[in-house]
């Protein structure tokens, strides 16, 4: 078994190195089997942009999004102490995450906490990336695919980025389509607000069924998506109607990292 | 003789009016104090944008364009109304008529705006009652709720026909020539159809006109006192409301500095509390009641038209889940009317014994929210019922321990290894290896 080489803060730390950016992998990237793969592809293309980065490791904490959403104030609190205190003692002024969730905590949450950063998501970085042409894409690959875009209800609506995810996947030589109800009119996947860790309430469907039939509508050959839990979501609707076969669920920086050959 | 009838239903009108505002001013004092954040020269543009501009409704055209004919038409007739009160007082017939010119460009754009309303309204009725467009025909549009849409579409239509009537009785009495009416004023709509009445005698007409008059200026003033106890409220309240609207990222849910508190104590047994203050009256995490509530999230209950864009665009509700935003505020402005009575009569509020949460909103509502912002999103007035929800999932949490099964579990988790999954914190480092 070969190692992604990935250094901690605490392994830099002891070699006198601070770096530029911690990288907050979350539990979904951390421990899900699929997320942990838009972990790896994300730090494939950082270690392959030579940026100087690092991970928190076994001192990361759930940044206790869940806990907040389903009204569990105190857990959220202790675990966002917990995690400034970390995070504080390291001196982390700049952090890059691949999950909305985990993004919309660090960024909006944790500051009244005395938690202040500079906190991006992971599609940010890799369109900064590509502007300052320290990123190149070959997108090559998706020459003739089609691609749809399913945008993050924490990235989006909560926080207004509708535009780095679309400007980094019109990098690929792929088509991009939109949903009718796409940027701020965007319908979720179902799994916001502590939904992913509880059985849906009743109703007529799934809403990640609701979602993936208007996905699918389209017709495309990739959905690409920007938060493990609209991985999961998305990925199970997929199964729903029997399209694996078809229709792939990527991350965006899987099709970044597919498209490099990394 | 006329004016003092006149004097006397304006201020009775006026006066009813002022009472029912007070009101429900008092009720929205009801709620707690919230520190509103954010610059004022972002509050103000925010209110013109949304408000006054009224961005937000372009998101479905249809109803935008004519929503938009009955805004600009209520806002500029009432310059019409202004001439009516001073006529009104002083028994005076178009005072404004010295305007010359211009004066017979205001009345063109009014009768033209009165035209353009009608048929606005008459296409909202339809909308409503013949189309039977789903999201007025959900779960909580029960009978009032579309009783109450109809009532102000059809007053609507009848002052804006007095209006048009009274103006094509004038017309016909300036070219007789008949005394009192001043040859002054452009009626593009009504010339249309003044012919219906030319075969009325001079007095019937008079007649005709005077009670066009007297009705248009009555229904207005029945129908500011209907205002305050319908939907549409939202005539008034839009404006302060947009102004106090939240100006933080959406995904900012407010922090419980309560909370904090106690999580800092917890966490730093050294640090020394706070002096106790013995008079405080113990503290409720999050809101079981509308007392419970801040004023701002008790002032969009009143702000509410019920035009239910937030439940067309909630994913829970669209899959048919008992959750509807619509209803969260719908219900709040219900508890909050109840409690204003209960006080009315009592003098002070006395327990009733029911509460805004299970009495109204019920925690399956609750738990169907996925927390996506849809509905704060989609509302024209930038209504927040994601707050609400939030603050009940608190009191549910915190105070009751009554969260779903899984979501005990879930917290426990967090708690015992600091993920939401049973995962040992040893094992964060596992993704770096190939397989």
């Amino acid at each position: 078994m070969t190692m992604l080489k990935v250094p901690t803060v605490q392994e830099l730390m002891q070699e006198g190195k601070t770096p530029d950016i911690l990288f907050w992998v979350g539990c979904s990237g951390s421990f899900d089997q699929r997320a942990q793969k838009i972990t790896k592809a994300v730090a494939r293309i950082l270690t392959n942009c030579n940026i100087s980065f690092a991970v928190l490791g076994t001192e990361e904490s759930c940044t206790g999004d869940p806990a907040k959403r389903a009204g569990n104030e105190f857990l959220f609190q202790m675990q966002a102490l917990m995690n400034i205190q970390v995070l504080n003692g390291y001196g982390v002024k700049k952090i890059v995450t691949a999950c909305p969730h985990c993004f919309n905590t660090l960024k909006n949450e944790y500051p009244q906490l005395g938690g202040t950063y500079e906190v991006v998501h992971h599609s940010q970085l890799l369109q900064q990336l590509i502007n300052a042409g320290t990123l190149k894409v070959s997108g090559g690959k998706f020459l003739g695919k089609k691609i749809v875009y399913h945008d993050p209800c924490y990235l989006g609506r909560a926080n207004n980025i509708y535009e780095a995810p679309r400007e980094v996947i019109s990098k690929l030589d792929s088509e991009l389509f939109e949903m009718k109800r796409s940027r701020s009119n965007g319908l979720c996947c179902g799994a916001g607000g502590a939904q992913m860790f509880k059985e849906p309430e009743k109703g007529n469907r799934d809403i990640n069924i609701e979602r993936t039939e208007e996905i699918l509508q389209l017709n495309p050959t990739h959905v690409a998506v920007g938060c493990p839990f609209c991985m999961t979501m998305i990925t199970d609707g997929v199964k729903h109607f029997e399209k694996e076969a078809e229709v792939k669920v990527m991350d965006i920086a899987e099709l970044i990292a597919q498209a490099n050959d990394l | 003789m006329a004016n003092l009838i006149f004097i006397i239903i304006l201020a009775a009108g006026v006066f009813l009016f002022t009472k029912n505002i007070r009101k429900i001013i008092r009720n929205i004092q009801l709620g707690k104090d919230v520190k509103i954040e954010g610059s004022t020269a972002e509050r103000w543009k925010t209110m013109a944008l949304v408000a006054l501009g009224q961005s937000k409704m372009f998101n479905r055209p249809v109803a935008a364009v004519m929503h938009i004919f009955i805004y600009v038409g209520f806002v500029i007739i009432n310059i019409e109304v202004f001439e009516i009160l001073i006529d009104g007082v002083f028994g005076t017939h178009r005072v404004l008529s010295f305007l010359g010119g211009f004066y017979d460009f205001l009345i063109g754009s009014f009768e033209v705006l009165a035209l353009l309303v009608l048929v606005a309204c008459v296409v909202f009725l339809v909308r409503r009652n013949i189309l039977k467009l789903k999201r007025f025909w959900m779960r909580e549009m029960t009978s009032w709720p579309r009783s109450d849409a109809n009532i102000i579409l059809i007053t609507e239509i009848i002052l804006m026909t007095l209006f048009l009537t009274m103006n094509a009785c004038d017309v016909i009495l300036q070219n007789r020539g008949i005394e009192h009416y001043v040859k002054a004023g452009a009626f593009p709509i009504s010339d249309l159809y003044a012919g219906v009445f030319s075969g009325m005698s001079d007095s019937g007409l008079i007649m005709l006109e005077r009670f066009c008059w007297w009705g248009h200026i009555i229904g207005i003033l029945a129908f500011l006192n209907y205002v305050p106890y319908s939907k549409h409220f939202h005539i008034l309240l839009a404006f302060p409301n947009t102004y106090y609207s939240n100006l933080n990222a959406k995904g900012k849910f407010t922090n419980l500095e309560s909370v904090t508190t106690e999580v800092k104590l917890m966490l730093d047994p050294s640090a020394t509390p706070l002096p106790a203050d013995a008079n405080a009256a113990p503290m409720r995490f999050g809101a079981k009641d509308v007392f419970d509530l801040n004023w701002k999230q008790l002032m969009d209950a009143y702000t509410c038209t019920e035009c239910g864009r937030c439940t067309s665009n909630c994913p829970a509700n669209i899959t048919g889940k008992l959750l509807s935003p619509r209803k969260i505020m719908m219900d709040t402005r219900d508890r909050l009317e109840e409690v204003g009575k209960n006080i009315d009569s009592n003098k002070e509020f006395k327990d009733d014994g029911k509460t805004l949460l299970t009495n109204y909103i019920s925690p399956e509502e609750l738990w169907a929210c996925t927390t996506c912002n849809a509905c704060t999103e989609a509302c024209p007035v930038n209504i927040d019922p994601l707050s609400i929800i939030t603050d009940m999932r608190r009191f549910l949490v915190m105070e009751q321990s009554a969260a779903p099964t899984e979501l005990n579990g879930m917290f426990t988790k967090i708690e015992n290894n600091g993920a939401p999954w049973q995962f040992s914190p040893t094992d964060r480092m596992k993704w770096t290896e190939e397989n």
